[in-house]
């Protein structure tokens, strides 16, 4: 049983607790069942669905960095028919909510996949926008608001799920981004994505992974991750899900304290994947040692004004 | 078959050669359930020892004690750091994973090359000597330890050398297409990309059945993450949960 000390409810969604498993790390969340009692997970975050499936990118896909990882998957998924007849009835079965992370190579894709999915047993659709724009040179749609704005606009006209946007740290002015999908009637936001990184074979002279370049995780990008929810929780009025490196209950209450309504855990799925069951247990604790009546008092603490330095907050207070 | 977690203390580290050592690991209920050809997870718990977890085919197991023994090849970082673990360390074990060999061969060849003999090892314990021969593919005759390990559980053991310094100089190519016309109903091959390859083609042209173990680099081995996905002959394959051991006429990528 969870306790409801953990209880979290934020832009529609009704969460046991604030921990998500984050898109691609958890796969359908059935491959886990064993090792984590899905139950007791917060929500599952599936992984980037596309309207028709993709083989993702050859040769290497990840590859072990200081304290991280690459990956460069290339967003491989078996589409969005093939999961809404094969997995979702599985994923069904066990008592937790679906979020169905989407994305596409045109605004239209986006559209589509949304429209796709806004079915019985999703509870939220997750906009993936660091993905790269076919029709402008692959420059990735969430690198400009106004792109991320068109994309976010085009999704919400087609379902009838809270809508939470995923934000790409490979960008200057984090906010700026924050702020377009706000505007764009985004309900909340996710971050952050990947940072974009390198590794090179010496011996070899090439790069290692087969793309090339490929999207940093892990404890590695827990920094700027903190960093982000931080400057983002003080100018938006919707709530934030915060995730980058995740791995022990203090990098929770961490990400929490700068702002976070719920903290996603990546990585650490991948090399410790009971993470999610020992991070619930040890929250619920943190709650009971520190006397907090509910996790969601911890929510802005490390603000400048606590939660008043969050507009998010203030819009609750006012109506 | 469930996947578990253990905390395995290190119950033995034994040079095999300069390179290579056998890790016995105290993981009672992977070893009750873990079946040839399949493969544990291991993570280092040692404070700045690397951060994701390292795939590793079990070579042997006992039952009763308890244990399972991986067999090595110091390869880099990983490796390197298991060298150093010795009796009352500890590492994370996940496992048993992915899908082993097919175990109804009734004369069966194992060819394998450097330490993808490690699971065939296992599989020749579990087939036994009357049912099993096994080609060994080496550099020098250095790696020839393989040959005392085998001894037990195998009829004959062939080997190759490159230089020739024992066994017949060539890679296993050079004996494989004589020994395919024994009377073999199966071969399972594990070992460098090319030498399955070549083993895979070999076998189809004589119509004898053939399993291959693959491998790629591996972050969940749990199908999550599909760092590990290759293209196979109706459709992608995990090659963590729907390998690592594959017919090799399912295989496209190699
Ligand atoms: C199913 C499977 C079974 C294996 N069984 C054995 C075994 O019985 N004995 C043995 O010695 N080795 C085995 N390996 C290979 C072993 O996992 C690597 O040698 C080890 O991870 C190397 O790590 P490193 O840091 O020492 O070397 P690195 O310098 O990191 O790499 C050396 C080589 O190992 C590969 N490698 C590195 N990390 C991984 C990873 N996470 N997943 C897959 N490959 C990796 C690299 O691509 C490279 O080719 C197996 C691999 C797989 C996929
Ligand atoms: C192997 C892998 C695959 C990922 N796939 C996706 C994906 O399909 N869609 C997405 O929005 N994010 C994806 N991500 C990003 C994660 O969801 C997360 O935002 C990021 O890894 C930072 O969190 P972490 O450090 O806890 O992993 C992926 C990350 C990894 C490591
Ligand atoms: S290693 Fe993650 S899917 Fe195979």
């Amino acid at each position: 049983m969870v306790s409801s000390l953990l209880k979290t409810d934020m832009a529609g969604l009704h969460l046991k607790t604030p921990l998500i498993a984050a898109s691609g790390t958890f796969g359908f969340g059935i491959e886990f069942a064993d090792l984590v009692p899905l139950e007791q997970v917060g929500a599952v975050c599936v992984k980037g669905l596309s309207l028709t499936p993709s083989c993702g990118n050859c040769g290497q896909r990840v590859v072990e960095t200081p304290s991280g990882m690459l990956n460069a998957i290339g967003l491989e998924n078996p589409g969005c028919a093939y999961f809404l007849e094969h997995i979702l009835p599985k994923l069904q079965t066990f008592d937790v909510p679906v979020i169905a992370n989407i994305y596409g190579h045109s605004i239209e894709e986006y559209a589509a996949v949304a429209q796709a999915l806004d079915v019985n047993g999703v509870s939220a659709v997750e906009i993936n926008i660091s993905c790269p724009n076919v029709k402008q040179g692959g420059l990735a749609f969430g690198t400009d608001p106004q792109t991320a704005a068109k994309v976010v606009k085009a999704v919400k006209a087609n379902t009838h799920k809270p809508v939470i946007t995923k934000l790409s740290p490979n960008v200057t002015d984090i906010v700026a981004l924050a702020q377009a999908a706000e505007e764009a009637g985004s309900d909340a936001l996710s971050l952050i994505n990947t940072l974009l990184g390198m590794k090179i074979d010496i011996r070899t002279h090439r790069p290692v992974l087969g793309n090339m370049v490929g999207g940093l995780s892990g404890p590695a990008v827990r920094p700027v991750a903190v960093r982000m929810v931080y400057q983002v929780a003080q100018h938006v009025r919707i709530p934030l899900i915060g995730m980058g490196g995740v791995e022990r209950v203090e990098d929770v209450v961490e990400m929490m304290m700068a702002g976070a309504s719920a903290v996603a855990v990546g990585t650490a799925n991948l090399y410790q994947p009971d993470t999610l069951l020992t991070l619930t247990r040890e929250l619920q604790d943190y709650c009971v040692r520190e006397k907090v009546s509910c996790v969601q008092d911890v929510v802005g603490q490390a603000l400048p004004q606590g939660k008043q330095s969050m507009p998010y907050f203030q819009k609750k207070e006012k109506v | 078959m469930t996947k578990m977690l253990e905390k395995a203390p290190v119950l033995l580290q034994q040079p095999l050669d300069e390179k290579t050592f056998r890790l016995r690991l105290g993981a009672a209920q992977i070893a009750r359930q873990v079946q040839p050809g399949q493969f544990v997870h291991i993570k280092l718990l040692a404070p700045g020892g690397s951060l994701l977890r390292h795939p590793f085919g079990v070579a042997a197991v006992d039952v009763d004690g308890g244990t399972l023994d991986i067999i090595y090849r110091v390869t880099g970082p990983f490796t390197r750091v298991l060298t150093t673990l010795a009796v009352t360390n500890e590492v994370s074990v996940l496992g048993p994973l992915g899908q082993g060999f097919d175990l109804s061969a009734q004369r069966a060849l194992l060819v394998g090359g450097g330490t993808g003999l490690a699971p065939l090892l296992f599989l020749s314990a579990r087939l036994g000597s009357s049912k099993t021969d096994v080609l060994i593919g080496g550099k020098t005759e250095t790696e020839l330890f393989w040959q005392d390990l085998f001894r037990p559980f195998v009829g004959h053991a062939f080997v190759t050398t490159d230089d020739g310094s024992c066994g017949t100089r060539g890679t296993v190519m050079a004996v494989l297409p004589g020994l395919l016309l024994k009377g073999y109903d199966r071969i399972y091959t594990c070992g460098p990309s090319p030498m399955m390859k070549a083993v895979a083609h070999e076998c189809m042209l004589r119509r004898i059945a053939c399993q291959v173990s693959l491998e790629k680099y591996m972050a969940c081995g749990l199908g999550a993450c599909l760092s590990c996905t290759c293209q196979g002959r109706e459709k992608r394959m995990k090659i963590c949960t729907d390998g690592p051991v594959f017919w090799s006429s399912e295989v496209t990528e190699w």
